[in-house]
């Protein structure tokens, strides 16, 4: 269980020292992503003008205030409530993200299935558990919303996050083949039986 | 036309505008605070988890609370879905036609002043208003009540991770209580870890399916400790509590005891050739608030 303070982007052998169970502090940047903008780029060919490279992208769409375009708030956008939603909807978007962006790192909630599993093995990523429904924390790790593109989205545009120190996140899925989702999953289907006869259901 | 009203008694009337009030008010509150009961239960929770891995996210989760109240913000980035439950009182007075106008306009206030995150789309061309608004939403139901001069609204932002975890089955009177017994179970492995864990999981018994998923709705938004008022509903609640903590799925899906604060069960009678069951699942930020309108005011709470 080794913590690692990591400043994106990151490289191939960085992403490959991390182990299930290691945490992480992330800094620098962080792209916000999620449904609407993966099917609009992998579904319907649009693409980012953003580097993504490297870069660990987080399943978000946020909270945000239109403002005068300004140093703090270069994109036009202040910070409101900026959270985590559930990955699991974006299950088939990995690989591409990943194969065609060069995204190393997901962080999300509640965590990813099998492909998902076997990119991160086969092209060197990550997927970084943070703690769902705990937006208003996550909010104060982020210094600043610096860019956004593919806005007509809104509010599940392509957002570029500076970030202060954005963690603890748990390494849920790694680089090897590794998934807490599943060790768990399996212990559930273990448990499964007895639980069913203990409330007389054969 | 004159209305009936008991002789002497004048009754409480109720204007739009302060409808929209409440409504706005109670969908950023909603937001922002989270009922007694829902933190008492992470107390709960915090004081007999046993791994430490599912103590530690517990933790994050009460940190996040008292972030929330702090900083002012909102609990989750998720505005939800706006649901409102509007139970009418004995002689109160109103315009239903413009309640329902008024609670729109709360809730499109909300979004533009605050402002929230609108996260209502148009179901086939995913258009985002930037209301929170769109056909048939904000949801909302209306019932009577007996209480006298009295209006109580309950304003609901249902988060879709939860939402998401909603299973309905039309099982038939062979299947048994033990048919509804591992129905439950399995949407509970099925929702896994995608609905937010540890979670009030709401589960309809009987009715229609339309009233049985409804039910369903009606127990993952109940107060924390509120039992079913069937007593075999409530038998029910507290086996299926228990069988769902021993599963193991834990907080975020991760492992542990706490996968949810409470199973509640709501009933309904139902047809003899019919054995309806349906889950419906509320995330941790368990969230809700609530305006009650009588004759000395207006009282905000959960």
């Amino acid at each position: 269980m080794t913590h690692h303070v990591l400043e994106t982007p990151i490289t191939e052998e960085t992403v490959r020292a991390l182990r299930v169970g290691d945490t992480v502090t992330l800094r620098g940047t962080l792209f916000g992503i999620r449904d609407a903008t993966l099917i609009a780029m992998f579904d319907r060919g649009r693409r980012t003008r953003f580097d993504l490279r490297g870069h660990a992208v987080i399943h978000t769409a946020p909270n945000v205030r239109k403002v005068p375009p300004s140093e703090r708030h270069p994109a036009g956008y202040e910070p409101v409530c900026i959270g985590t939603t559930t990955s699991d909807r974006m299950e088939r978007f990995t690989r591409p993200l990943m194969e065609r962006e060069g995204v190393r790192l997901i962080i999300g909630k509640g965590g990813l299935r099998e492909h998902s599993a076997a990119a991160f093995r086969d092209l060197g990523g990550a997927y970084l558990a943070i703690v769902g429904g705990t937006a208003a924390l996550e909010t104060t790790w982020i210094t600043a919303i610096e860019d956004v593109d593919l806005d007509d989205l809104h509010p599940e545009s392509l957002w570029r996050f500076a970030i202060g120190d954005f963690g603890p996140l748990l390494v849920a899925m790694d680089a090897h083949g590794g998934s807490l989702y599943r060790e768990v999953q399996a212990e559930v289907a273990a448990r499964r039986a007895a639980v069913l006869a203990r409330l007389g259901v054969a | 036309m004159t209305l009936m009203t008991r002789t002497g008694v004048e009754p409480l009337r109720i204007r739009p505008e302060e409808i929209e009030e409440a409504a706005k008010l109670l969908y950023i509150r909603a937001l922002k605070i989270l009922p007694e009961d829902v933190k008492e239960g992470f107390a709960r929770l915090d004081a007999t988890e046993t791994d430490a891995r599912a103590r530690a996210i517990l933790a994050t989760m009460i940190e996040n609370i008292g972030v929330a109240e702090r900083t002012d913000n909102l609990l989750c980035q998720d505005t939800g879905i706006p649901i409102f439950n509007v139970f009418i009182g004995r002689h109160v007075e109103l315009d239903g036609w413009a309640l329902k106008q008024a609670l729109r306009r709360g809730v499109e206030r909300a979004t533009r002043e605050h402002p929230l995150r609108s996260s209502v789309v148009h179901p086939i061309t995913r258009r985002n208003e930037q209301t929170s608004c769109g056909i048939r939403v904000p949801v909302i139901h209306i019932d009577f009540i007996e209480a006298e001069r009295e209006l109580r609204l309950e304003m609901i932002p249902k988060g879709s991770g939860s939402e998401n975890g909603s299973f309905l089955e039309m099982l038939i009177p062979a299947d048994g209580v033990a048919g509804i017994k591992r129905f439950v179970v399995d949407a509970a492995i099925r929702a896994g870890g995608k609905v937010c864990p540890p979670t009030i999981l709401g589960v309809g018994v009987g009715g229609t399916s339309d009233l049985c998923m409804h039910l369903a709705k009606i127990a993952a938004t109940r107060p924390l400790g509120s039992r079913c008022a069937d007593p075999e509903g409530a038998a029910l609640e507290e086996e299926l509590t228990a069988a769902v903590n021993a599963l193991g799925i834990g907080p975020q899906g991760l492992g542990g005891d706490s996968t949810a604060f409470a199973v509640h069960v709501e009933v309904a009678a139902t047809h003899i050739t019919m054995n309806p069951v349906a889950v419906n699942i509320q995330c941790h930020s368990a969230r809700r608030a609530s305006a009650t309108f009588t004759p000395e005011g207006v009282r905000i709470g959960f």
